[in-house]
C-alpha cells in the first residue's frame, strides 16, 4: 500500500520537474511574457509532493511497515519511536529521499518571491535547480528506491545499528544535509547568473542569506557529529580526520570562503568570477563527498551499505554537474577587471580565501591520496592525523593573526591603528609567559597557537565594544564567528595539551594507582533493558591531590538486532573539565580494559562552535529587509 | 612594451603559480613523511632493515590462545599464517577484538619479532572488515 503510494508520488514529482523545466524554457523563449503564476504553482506542487513522499517513508518507519525493504533492513518494532523516525534517514535510500526533499524545499523558498529577481536570472536558476532535482530523482528511482517491496512480508525488521541509536546522531544527518543540500541553491543561482546578465552586486544580495543559513547548519551539523563521536565511539576524541569527517569539511571550507568573498562582491562589485567558482565548487564538493562516502571507495565510521552500482551513479551525477557547470562557466564568464592594490579589507578577505583553499587542498589530498596509491602502485597506505596536524596547525597560527587584523582595515583604504595591534599582541604574549611560568608548557607550537588565538579573541572583543558603542550592529555576525573560532582554537589547544589519558586492565575488585588517581573497580552488574542487555561496571576514582571522589558507571551494551556490542562511556562533566571512563571486555580473559581520561575545558569546545555558528544567523533578518 | 594591465596580470598569475607549487610541494613532502604503510607479518619478516622510529600498520589474524592480559597491557600475536609477530598494546581494544578475527595494529617495531602498538583499529560491526584485510583474506 505505502509502496504503491510512495512510488506514485516519486513518479508524479519526476513529471512535475520535467514540466517545470519545459515551462521555464518556453517562458524564456517568449521574451514578452512575464513569469506566469503557473510556474510558482508548479514549484509549490512539486515541493509538497516530494515532502509528502518523504513523510510517507517516515510513517512507514513509525508503523513498522516491513513490506518495504528499507524499513525491514533498518528498523525493528522494539525500537524507541525517535530512532524509528531517525531510522528513515539512517540509511542510503531514505537519506537520499531526504536530500531531494530538502533540495526542493530550498527551491520553493528561494523562488517564492519571484518578483525579487530579474526574469532571466530567475528562469535559468529555476531550470538548473529543477534539473538537479530531476537528476537525483532518477538516481533514486533506478538505484536507491526506498519504496521497494519485499515479498513475503517479514514479521520483524533487522534493526538499526545500535551505535547509531543516539540523539546527537539522530539529528546529525538532517542538520548536515540542510547545509549540504542548501548549497545546491547557490550552485543553481551561479548557473543562472552566468546565463543571464545579472549585476554582480544583485547576485551577491540574492544568495548571501542562503550562504549564511547553509553555513550555519553545516557548522552545527559537523558539531553534532563530533559530539556523537566523543561520547559514543568511546575513544574520548572528537575529531579523527576520518574520510567521512573530511568529506563534510571540504564543502565547509568552500562555504566559508564564499561567505567572505560574497561580501566583497556585494560591497565592491569585485571577485564576481571567483564567487561564481566557489558557488559551483561547494555543491560539486558536496556530491564528491557523497561519492567518497557512499561508494565504498573509502571505508570509515559510516557503515552505509556499499554498492558499486550506486557509486557509479553518483560518479555520473558528479561528472554531469562538474562538466556542465564549469562548461557553462568557461563559455559564459565575462572578463573581469580586478583592480585592487594596497592593504585594505578586500585584500584581507582574499587572504582568507587563500587560506581556505589551502586547507581545502590539504584535506582533499589527504583524503584521496590513499585511493591513488592503491590504484597506481598497489601500495596500501593511510593518511593519519599527523599529516593534517603538521600541515594545518602552523598555518592556523598565521591565519588567526590575519583574522584579528583583517576586520579592522577599511574598505579600499589602509590598515590603521598599529598601536592597538602591538598592544593586543603584547597582551597575548604576556599571558602566554604567565602560562609557561605556571604550567610549564614547552611545546612551541602550542604556545604559538595560544598567543595567536588570544590575539584574535582580544581583537574581536575590542571590536565588539567599539561596535556596541557606535551601534554598528552589522558587525555582530562577524564578531560571533571570529570570537567563536578564536575560542575554539584556544580550547582545543588547551584541551590537547593538558589532557591526561590512562589505559589499564583491571579485574572486578582490583585497584590501581596511577598518577594522582586511584581507580577502584568496585563490582560488575548485569541487567536487561528493553532492547539490549547491559554489563555495567561500578568504579570509584579518587583524586589523591584534591581528595575528590567520583563514581563512574560505564556500560557494555549487548544489542540483539543486529547483535552488536557498544561501549557507553561514563562522563562527568563540569565547567573546568570532563572525566571520562570507558570499560570494554577482552575476549578469553577476566580483565577489562579501562580507559580513564581527564579532558580539560571539553564543554567549551562545543560552546565555541555554537558561538561561531551564531555568526551565520544573527542579523539575518536585517539583511533580509535590506534586499 | 607591456601595458600596465598585462604586467599586473603576469604578476598575479606568477604569484598564484608560486603559491600553488609551493603549497603542493609542501603538502607532498609532509604527506610522504606521514603516510602510514600497511604491512603483513611476512613483509616485516622479509624486510632487510628495520627502523624502530617508523610508525606503520600491521594487519592479520589474532592467533588462537595468544591473548595475554595483565594490569598494564594486552599482548597477542598477529599471524598471516606464514609468519607471526608479537604485539604489546596499552589501551582499549575495540568492540570485536578477539582471537581468530582480523585486526590492524598501528605502532612501531621494537625488534623484528616484537611490535609496540599505539592503536588497535576499531571494527564497527561484524560485517566491517578493514579494506586492507579483505584482500589479504582473498589471497
Amino acid at each position: 500500500m505505502l509502496s504503491l503510494f510512495g512510488n506514485s508520488l516519486i513518479l508524479i514529482s519526476i513529471l512535475t520537474s520535467i514540466l517545470i523545466v519545459l515551462k521555464s524554457i518556453l517562458t524564456l523563449n517568449n521574451k514578452a511574457s512575464l513569469i506566469s503564476i503557473n510556474i510558482n504553482n508548479l514549484i509549490t506542487f512539486q515541493t509538497s509532493i516530494i515532502i509528502v513522499s518523504f513523510l510517507t517513508l517516515v510513517s512507514a518507519f513509525i508503523i513498522s511497515d516491513f513490506s518495504l525493504i528499507t524499513v525491514y533492513q533498518n528498523s525493528h518494532t522494539l525500537k524507541p519511536l525517535i530512532y524509528k523516525i531517525a531510522g528513515s534517514w539512517g540509511n542510503h535510500e531514505g537519506s537520499l529521499l531526504m536530500w531531494i526533499a530538502l533540495m526542493s524545499l530550498f527551491s520553493f523558498l528561494f523562488f517564492i518571491k519571484k518578483n525579487r529577481y530579474k526574469r532571466e536570472y530567475f528562469l535559468f536558476t529555476l531550470i538548473a535547480q529543477t534539473s538537479l532535482i530531476l537528476l537525483f530523482l532518477i538516481f533514486l528511482i533506478f538505484s536507491s528506491n526506498p519504496f521497494l517491496k519485499i515479498l513475503p512480508e517479514p514479521m520483524e525488521g533487522l534493526g538499526l545499528n545500535p551505535i547509531l541509536q543516539d540523539p546527537a546522531l539522530a539529528i546529525h544527518p538532517p542538520l548536515l544535509y540542510i547545509g549540504f543540500v542548501g548549497s545546491s541553491i547557490y550552485f543553481s543561482a551561479a548557473i543562472g547568473a552566468l546565463m543571464s546578465n545579472i549585476d554582480g552586486a544583485d547576485f551577491a544580495k540574492s544568495i548571501k542569506n542562503w550562504i549564511k543559513i547553509t553555513w550555519f547548519f553545516q557548522t552545527i551539523g559537523i558539531l553534532a557529529g563530533s559530539i556523537w563521536a566523543y561520547y559514543e565511539l568511546g575513544w574520548g576524541g572528537f575529531w579523527f580526520w576520518d574520510p567521512v569527517e573530511n568529506a563534510s569539511l571540504l564543502p565547509w571550507f568552500c562555504m566559508t570562503a564564499l561567505l567572505h568573498s560574497v561580501i566583497v562582491l556585494e560591497k565592491k562589485k569585485q571577485l564576481f568570477s571567483w564567487v561564481l567558482v566557489l558557488c559551483l565548487m561547494t555543491f560539486c564538493l558536496t556530491i564528491a563527498g557523497t561519492f567518497l562516502v557512499r561508494s565504498g571507495v573509502l571505508n570509515s565510521v559510516h557503515t552505509f551499505a556499499n554498492d558499486p552500482q550506486r557509486g557509479l551513479f553518483i560518479l555520473i551525477i558528479l561528472s554531469v554537474t562538474l562538466i556542465t557547470s564549469f562548461g557553462v562557466y568557461f563559455l559564459k564568464n565575462k572578463e573581469e577587471n580586478y583592480n585592487n592594490s594596497g592593504i585594505n579589507r578586500e585584500t584581507f578577505i582574499v587572504t582568507n580565501n587563500w587560506f581556505m583553499m589551502f586547507y581545502l587542498l590539504t584535506v582533499f589530498l589527504g583524503t584521496v591520496y590513499p585511493i591513488f596509491t592503491e590504484v597506481i602502485s598497489d601500495i596500501k597506505v593511510s593518511v593519519g592525523p599527523p599529516f593534517y596536524n603538521t600541515v594545518i596547525i602552523p598555518f592556523v597560527v598565521i591565519f588567526l593573526l590575519f583574522m584579528g587584523i583583517g576586520p579592522n582595515s577599511k574598505w579600499g583604504g589602509k590598515f590603521i591603528n598599529l598601536k592597538i595591534f602591538f598592544l593586543v599582541l603584547l597582551a597575548a604574549i604576556f599571558i602566554n609567559v604567565i602560562l609557561i611560568y605556571l604550567l610549564d608548557t614547552k611545546s612551541i607550537l602550542f604556545n604559538l597557537i595560544f598567543i595567536s588565538s588570544l590575539f584574535l579573541i582580544f581583537y574581536t572583543l575590542i571590536d565588539s565594544i567599539k561596535s556596541i558603542r557606535s551601534k554598528f550592529l552589522f558587525r555582530t555576525p562577524r564578531i560571533f564567528a571570529h570570537l567563536g573560532f578564536g575560542l575554539l582554537v584556544l580550547f582545543i589547544g588547551l584541551n590537547e595539551n593538558f589532557s591526561k589519558e590512562f589505559d589499564i586492565n583491571l579485574k572486578p575488585g582490583e585497584t590501581k594507582k596511577i598518577d594522582n588517581y586511584e581507580i577502584i573497580f568496585d563490582n560488575l552488574l548485569f541487567y536487561k533493558k528493553s532492547n539490549y542487555n547491559v554489563v555495567a561496571g561500578n568504579f570509584t576514582v579518587m583524586n589523591n591531590k584534591s581528595n575528590d571522589l567520583k563514581k563512574f558507571k560505564p556500560e557494555i551494551r549487548i544489542y540483539k538486532d543486529p547483535e552488536t556490542l557498544t561501549f557507553e562511556a561514563s562522563i562527568k562533566t563540569n565547567l573546568l573539565s570532563d572525566q571520562y571512563l570507558t570499560m570494554s571486555n577482552i575476549q578469553s580473559s577476566d580483565y577489562y580494559n579501562i580507559r580513564f581520561q581527564e579532558k580539560p575545558l571539553m564543554i567549551w569546545i562545543w560552546v565555541s562552535v555554537i558561538i561561531m555558528s551564531l555568526g551565520g544567523i544573527t542579523r539575518f533578518y536585517r539583511s533580509e529587509n535590506n534586499l | 612594451m607591456l601595458t600596465k594591465k598585462v604586467k599586473k596580470k603576469i604578476i598575479l598569475i606568477s604569484l598564484v603559480f608560486l603559491f600553488l607549487s609551493s603549497a603542493v610541494y609542501f603538502l607532498y613532502f609532509s604527506l610522504n613523511k606521514n603516510l602510514l604503510y600497511f604491512k603483513t607479518p611476512t613483509d616485516i619478516f622479509n624486510s632487510e632493515d628495520i627502523n624502530v622510529n617508523k610508525i606503520f600498520r600491521v594487519g592479520g589474524m589474532v592467533k588462537k590462545n595468544s591473548i595475554i592480559v595483565n594490569q598494564e597491557e594486552v599482548r597477542f600475536i598477529i599471524t598471516d599464517f606464514k609468519n607471526e609477530i608479537s604485539v604489546s598494546y596499552k589501551g582499549v581494544v575495540p568492540n570485536l577484538f578477539s582471537e581468530e578475527k582480523g585486526v590492524i595494529a598501528e605502532g612501531s617495531l621494537k625488534d623484528k619479532k616484537f611490535f609496540i602498538a599505539k592503536k588497535i583499529l576499531a571494527k564497527h560491526d561484524e560485517n566491517y572488515m578493514p579494506p586492507e584485510l579483505k584482500n589479504l583474506i582473498k589471497e
